[in-house]
């Protein structure tokens, strides 16, 4: 833990901070719900309340890769793609071996995922060049090699054996508690591990990171390696849950992703948020496409009102930033 | 701020990246019209012009608000907000020469929301675009909705799909050329454009000299959000059709072949003639490959492998040498 | 500088006219050029050779694929060239690029399914100009710029036939609901409208109309929207859904959900998509026209154009190959026939 000591002091104002931003977001949440059951109480119907969370497990996993990413100062916009490529994959994998168990469809969409991860990953750190520019190439890339593998073909779900359909759509809600499970063992490494915290330094200043002997390289890959993993599991969940995949499948979905991120109070200029957060962020962001639907209000809005949430968590943020710093330089005056 | 540092890369690679992606660009030509059949036509000039024409133009002020460090990723959602507005009031019998200044000033508020966000309230221009550029769009579609407007006037229409009379040259490559030169006279030759480099390279050693950052910056993305209004007025008259989702996705063509021209993301580094290079680059191989029944998806890998190799090319090379 | 831009276009635009408004332009932007064809020829041979180009709405799409695949057939057996382009992406704008494109190789027809019926069309003219024949099939361009248009059933018969099917399947009353495509898609919105006058006819007084969704063909967002449905409207008898992406969406949210057997799905699409809903009770039946007709129908109606055996006016008549005879309807309209029906009984005999 000697990378992490500096901050240390900190972490307890810091952590009521965060863990006020995270609040914000289940207020925001628990307000939705009430006043969305309120007009049609069965919008907290079983079904309805399943059905969110199948949606949202797929988003959030995406959200927690992409959280590790943000964090160390970098964005993965391939996500979308690479989701594709990887759905694809495990559903053609599936329709000419349908005795594939899920656990191996699901390790090979995530293989999938890392090795897009790694080439990601490679051009970022050896290549020297931004991240945003490598993942921009990445996703026209990406999915230019899923059209062409894919052509018109679509695969329906009457070609994917049924074990595996109902992984998707089963009573027990697989992909939540997949995504559950991405969730927390994510959470704690990042949380209690060197690695993880090693992470959130390369975030808040990568010159510093680097002179305090952080392998800056290696670790900027691994993030890479879990977007692009969980994004490939992502796709296994994807072609589960939905049953139908062709070239197309995850098109756009990069900025719902960033989105949640965002929403969900990881700062774009990394160093700090928690997967927690983003995992929230791609809930609310569900749970408000859902809500729209059933209070019948003009779907249209969906889109205009995620683009607010967006300006309005940054701005808190920004706010809350501005406050803390504050706050510390006081103290720090105090104890120096 | 240290992450720039340690990928700042030497003034030289810029000029050199700069006549590469030119000389690049004139092969392609040369290749593409000597072996792609009726390429070289007037008529597929037309063509190819009218098809860049919107990425070239928000192109324009993109390469200087990326030149002092910013980014504005809302720009096709401006373009789509200006031509849903154009339907609307068009539909509510509005003359259309009241509705294109209208749907300018519209882009220009659009951006200047952008501007007071990122300059006044000091938040990563990044998130702020990406918000608007789903809060723009949904506008679009909240004015819109999934309808489509199309009578729109034939004298404009057909203005802006024809050319100069007697020549081959599209009448809209004026409005591009004027544009350009513009925006390249301010960046290369003025104290403005000095003061966008200034402020790319170091805001702080800017600001001591005497520049005032987020005054630029604001205005540079008031002139963003009206370009970006105007390509969408163009777009709406060249397919006579407006919809809410026109543009959706050009953002990122944008940012390409900003990039692709040699402006560094990390800003302090570019120069326009380079930029519309690379606008050109794109936009005619796109055209050549179509021509020679190559598919999109080709396009898609070209357009993401020609975006990497131009950061990472020069890169490469510095480090061997 | 910048600053005055606005300004300074609108005094450029100022100058060029007086408030150019929608009604005082009214009725001046019909004007299509006359087809170069001028006396029709019924006996005139099928040329040999023809160029005919497909445009779909966009390519990677199970039921287009169907349909240019009809088109591939019926390109072979009159020896023409068969070529396919399209986007990935359902947008006009890009469908413009690509006729563009079929300009400059010389195409002789030009098959398309516009994605908006305005935006292709001064392209559409260009082409027309240029001596290629434009057909268009599955969703049709204004009728200015194309010279036919194949029609894969009357719009009152898809209408009449999808209320026919939701009152059968709700036993006569009870609520129903629509899951369309986009809210303006021209084909979804014109045969709703039929429904809309059958819902109307006393027979049919003991069914409600609750709802119509839009899917915007999106697998994803119809799935959404039928469980959006299904929860806003617990009484709902019927889902119809008149497009191949919703009623497959809508299919497999049910089959997989506590609304199975409760809810029944009908409307038009694929019976390889929906073999499996079928075979499993979520769907008794639905409807659709044979997609590769279509596309088949549009290859010979092209070359017949081409040849010079028509121009496109009511009432002349051309043979396409295995389909038989058609005769040319008012406004260019070619309509290839009446919707199958499809049941657990007859589907495993359709593959497409």
């Amino acid at each position: 833990m000697t990378a992490v000591e500096l901050p240390a002091p900190k972490r307890s104002s810091l952590d009521v901070v965060l863990r006020a931003r995270e609040l914000g977001i289940v207020l925001a949440l628990v307000l939705l719900v009430a006043v969305t059951t309120i007009s049609n109480p069965r919008f907290l119907s079983g079904q309805s309340i399943r059905d969110i969370l199948l949606n949202t497990a797929i988003l959030a996993v995406l959200a927690v890769g992409q959280a590790v990413v943000v964090i160390t100062r970098n964005i993965d916009l391939s996500v979308g793609s690479v989701l594709g490529l990887s759905a694809f994959t495990v559903g053609t994998l599936l329709q000419n071996y349908p005795g594939i168990p899920v656990v191996f469809a699901l390790l090979v969409g995530a293989g999938v995922g890392a090795a897009c991860g790694v080439l990601n990953g490679v051009l970022v750190r050896y290549g020297n060049v931004p991240a945003l520019v490598v993942t921009l190439g990445t996703l026209y890339v990406i999915r230019g090699v899923t059209y062409f593998w894919a052509g018109g073909s679509q695969i329906n779900a009457d070609e994917l054996p049924p074990s595996f359909l109902n992984f998707g759509t089963a009573d027990i809600p697989w992909l939540v508690i997949l995504a559950v499970v991405v969730l927390v063992v994510t959470a704690v490494v990042l949380r209690s591990y060197r690695t993880g915290r090693e992470l959130y330094a390369m975030g808040s200043s990568p010159q510093a990171a680097q002179l305090a002997g952080i392998p800056v390289g290696r670790r900027t890959i691994g993030a890479f390696v879990v977007s692009g993993g969980l994004a490939g599991l992502a796709g296994v969940l994807f072609a589960a849950r939905f049953g139908t995949i062709d070239a197309a499948a995850g098109t756009g979905m990069e900025l719902n992703v960033v989105a949640a991120v965002v929403v969900g109070g990881v700062a774009v200029f990394g160093g700090s948020g928690t997967v927690w957060g983003a995992a929230l962020g791609a809930l609310l962001l569900t749970t408000i496409g859902s809500a729209l639907a059933v209070l019948e209000i003009n779907q249209f809005w969906q889109q205009a009102i995620v683009g607010g949430l967006i300006l309005l968590a940054i701005g808190a943020d920004r706010l809350v930033a501005v406050r803390v710093a504050a706050g510390l330089k006081k103290r720090g005056s105090h104890v120096g | 701020m240290s992450a720039e540092q340690l990928t700042e890369t030497r003034i030289g690679r810029l000029a050199n990246w700069n006549v590469a992606i030119i000389a690049i660009t004139a092969v392609v030509l040369v290749i593409a019209a000597a072996s792609v059949n009726s390429f070289g036509t007037a008529q597929n000039f037309g063509f190819l012009v009218l098809d860049l024409l919107p990425i070239a133009l928000v192109a324009l002020p993109m390469t200087l608000v990326i030149v002092t460090g910013e980014i504005d990723l809302s720009v096709a959602s401006t373009l789509g907000l200006s031509s849903a507005v154009m339907g609307y009031l068009w539909n509510a019998n509005q003359p259309i020469e009241t509705i294109i200044p209208v749907c300018l000033l519209l882009g220009a508020v659009l951006g200047a929301i952008n501007g007071f966000f990122v300059t006044v309230l000091g938040l990563p221009s990044l998130a702020v675009t990406i918000g608007t550029l789903a809060l723009y769009r949904g506008l679009a579609f909240v004015v819109l909705g999934d309808g489509a407007v199309a009578d729109f006037p034939a004298v404009y229409t057909d203005w802006v799909t024809g050319t100069i009379a007697g020549t081959p040259i599209p009448n809209v490559l004026i409005v591009l050329v004027v544009l350009a030169v513009i925006f390249g006279v301010i960046l290369h030759a003025t104290p403005i454009g000095r003061a966008v480099f200034a402020v790319g390279a170091s805001e702080q050693a800017a600001r001591f000299a005497g520049i005032r950052p987020g005054r630029l910056k604001f205005w540079l993305y008031v002139a963003s959000g009206t370009i970006a209004g105007l390509a969408g007025v163009l777009w709406t008259l060249r397919y006579s059709s407006a919809r809410a989702d026109n543009g959706a996705g050009l953002e990122l063509a944008v940012v390409a072949a900003v990039l692709l021209g040699g402006v560094s993301i990390f800003g302090g580094k570019g120069a326009l003639p380079g930029v519309i290079a690379g606008v050109v680059l794109l936009g005619s191989l796109q055209n050549a490959l179509r021509l020679s029944d190559v598919s999109n998806e080709a396009l898609n890998v070209v357009t993401g492998v020609l975006l990497i190799a131009s950061v990472l090319g020069p890169n490469l090379i510095r480090r061997r040498t | 500088m910048r600053k005055h831009l606005p300004v300074a276009v609108a005094l450029l635009a100022l100058t060029a006219c007086g408030g150019t408004t929608k009604s005082s332009t009214e009725g001046q932007n019909t004007a299509a050029p006359q087809s170069t064809a001028g006396q029709a020829n019924p006996n005139a041979p099928l040329k040999e050779g023809l160029k005919i180009a497909y445009l779909p709405k966009q390519l990677n799409n199970p039921y287009t694929d169907v349909e240019v695949g009809g088109g591939k057939v019926a390109v072979d057996e009159i020896k023409g060239a068969y070529k396919l382009v399209g986007p990935n992406d359902a947008s006009a704008s890009s469908q413009v690029s690509y006729i563009n494109t079929l300009i400059q190789q010389q195409q002789d027809v030009i098959a398309v399914a516009a994605n908006d019926p305005n935006a292709v069309c001064p392209s559409l003219n260009q082409a027309r100009k240029a001596g290629i024949k434009v057909i268009t099939f599955d969703s049709d361009a204004s009728k200015t710029c194309r010279d036919a248009f194949i029609n894969q059933a009357t719009t009152q018969g898809i209408g009449e036939s999808l209320v026919k099917m939701a009152s059968e399947l709700a036993g006569g009353e009870g609520e129903i609901a629509v899951l369309s495509a986009t809210p303006n898609a021209t084909n979804q919105n014109s045969w709703i409208e039929v429904m809309k006058t059958e819902l109307a006819k006393p027979a049919n007084s003991k069914l409600k109309l609750v709802k119509i969704a839009y899917g915007n063909d999106e697998d994803q967002k119809s799935f959404t929207e039928a469980q959006g449905l299904l929860q806003s409207y617990p009484n709902l008898k019927v889902i119809v859904s008149p497009t191949t992406v919703g009623i497959a969406a809508a299919s497999r949210y049910v089959s997989a959900s506590s609304y199975k057997g409760k809810v029944a799905i009908t409307g038009l699409g694929l019976p390889n998509q929906m073999r499996q809903y079928v075979k499993d009770g979520t769907v008794k039946k639905f409807a659709l026209w044979n997609p590769a007709d279509i596309g088949y129908l549009a290859a010979y109606a092209g070359a017949a154009m081409s040849s010079g055996q028509i121009t496109g006016a009511q009432g002349e008549k051309f043979t396409a190959g295995k389909l038989g005879e058609y005769t040319i309807g008012a406004d260019g309209e070619i309509v290839l026939g009446p919707p199958t029906e499809f049941t657990a009984e007859n589907i495993d005999k359709f593959n497409f």
